[in-house]
């Protein structure tokens, strides 16, 4: 692939984006990385959002992958940020997971509750969750 | 652990963003007898003492994760090359940049896997930063030489950003198709 055919596709998937008016533009995640996350698999969790979200169509979502998020014990973590659903952080995020987070609290608007490990207050967790 | 030598590369470019480098050189050689990475950046820098201290799991600067007594990136990569006989070498200029050489032989028991390097080259270019990275990767054997250079002004230059999921995924595309090409000609 060149740099022209790389900025043809960008141009085409663009075109395909206005078309939709996709209203994922405030959504983000933030995939923690650091020793410990790239250690415990947090590079292929990235790489299983940003698939997941293409084969879903939420393109215009934010993916970060940054470093350390302070919870090693439970790499790989993610943070997710999305109006309309309260801030989490999930750990223990493969790349199952991931997608589950895609399908559940992006797409469905559901905590994925096995796997919060920080923000909500407890009230909001269902029973079992951490 | 790392699992790659991918992760190791990825571990490496953290310190440097972290050491507020705005320029990153990644440099992949791959050969028949061994594959060595080097990497250099324009961040602050480290003396000699601290040179020294980095090589011990129990060493961290604090910054980041006050309380923390543990520092094991730079650690974890000395110990993979040394237990299969591969080299680590570190030199800094405090003020002027780090440049990290590592290298292992392709055919040594304990060495790493290379990973999939169309996504560690993908993850070079994707942190939400403010850098530049210019990645090489050449693979030699006996019947000859070939290699591909990124950068990441040019992403984004053709791409207009690097943080939305379209253009992630373009770029790992466009690093999968370079791939794919010099390791069809390897063989």
């Amino acid at each position: 692939m060149t740099l022209e055919e790389l900025r043809a596709l960008r141009e085409q998937k663009k075109k395909e984006l206005d078309r939709r008016d996709v209203s994922g533009k405030s959504i983000q995640i933030v995939v923690g990385g650091g020793t410990c996350g790239i250690a415990a698999g947090a590079r292929k969790t990235h790489a299983a959002f940003l698939d997941e979200l293409e084969e879903n169509n939420l393109t215009d979502v934010v993916v970060k992958q940054t470093g350390c998020l302070g919870l090693c014990h439970a790499e790989p973590t993610v943070e997710v940020m999305m109006p309309g659903m309260p801030t989490v952080i999930y750990g223990n995020v493969d790349d199952a997971v991931a997608r589950k987070i895609v399908h559940k609290h992006i797409m469905a608007h559901e905590l994925v509750n096995d796997h919060i490990y920080d923000r909500p207050a407890v009230d909001i967790i269902e029973k079992g969750g951490k | 652990m790392h699992f790659s030598v991918g992760d190791f590369i990825i571990d490496l470019v953290d310190n440097s963003l972290e050491a507020d480098a705005d320029l990153i050189e990644v440099k992949i050689l791959e050969s028949d007898t061994d594959i060595s990475v080097s990497l250099r950046d324009n961040g602050k820098g480290m003396d000699q003492e601290l040179l020294s201290r980095i090589r011990d799991p129990y060493y961290t600067d604090g910054i980041k994760h006050p309380g923390r007594k543990v520092g094991l990136g730079i650690p974890f990569l000395i110990h993979a090359a040394e237990q299969c006989g591969g080299v680590f070498r570190i030199e800094s200029v405090p003020g002027e940049g780090t440049e990290v050489f590592f290298s292992f032989p392709a055919d040594h028991i304990d060495t790493p896997p290379i990973g999939d390097l169309a996504e560690t080259l993908s993850d070079v270019v994707l942190k939400p930063k403010e850098y530049e990275a210019v990645l090489l990767h050449s693979v030699h054997d006996g019947s000859g030489e070939w290699s591909y250079r990124v950068t990441r002004s040019e992403l984004i230059e053709a791409l207009g950003e690097l943080e939305s999921v379209v253009s992630q995924n373009l770029v790992r595309r466009y690093m999968a198709s370079h791939e794919e090409e010099i390791q069809g000609k390897e063989k």
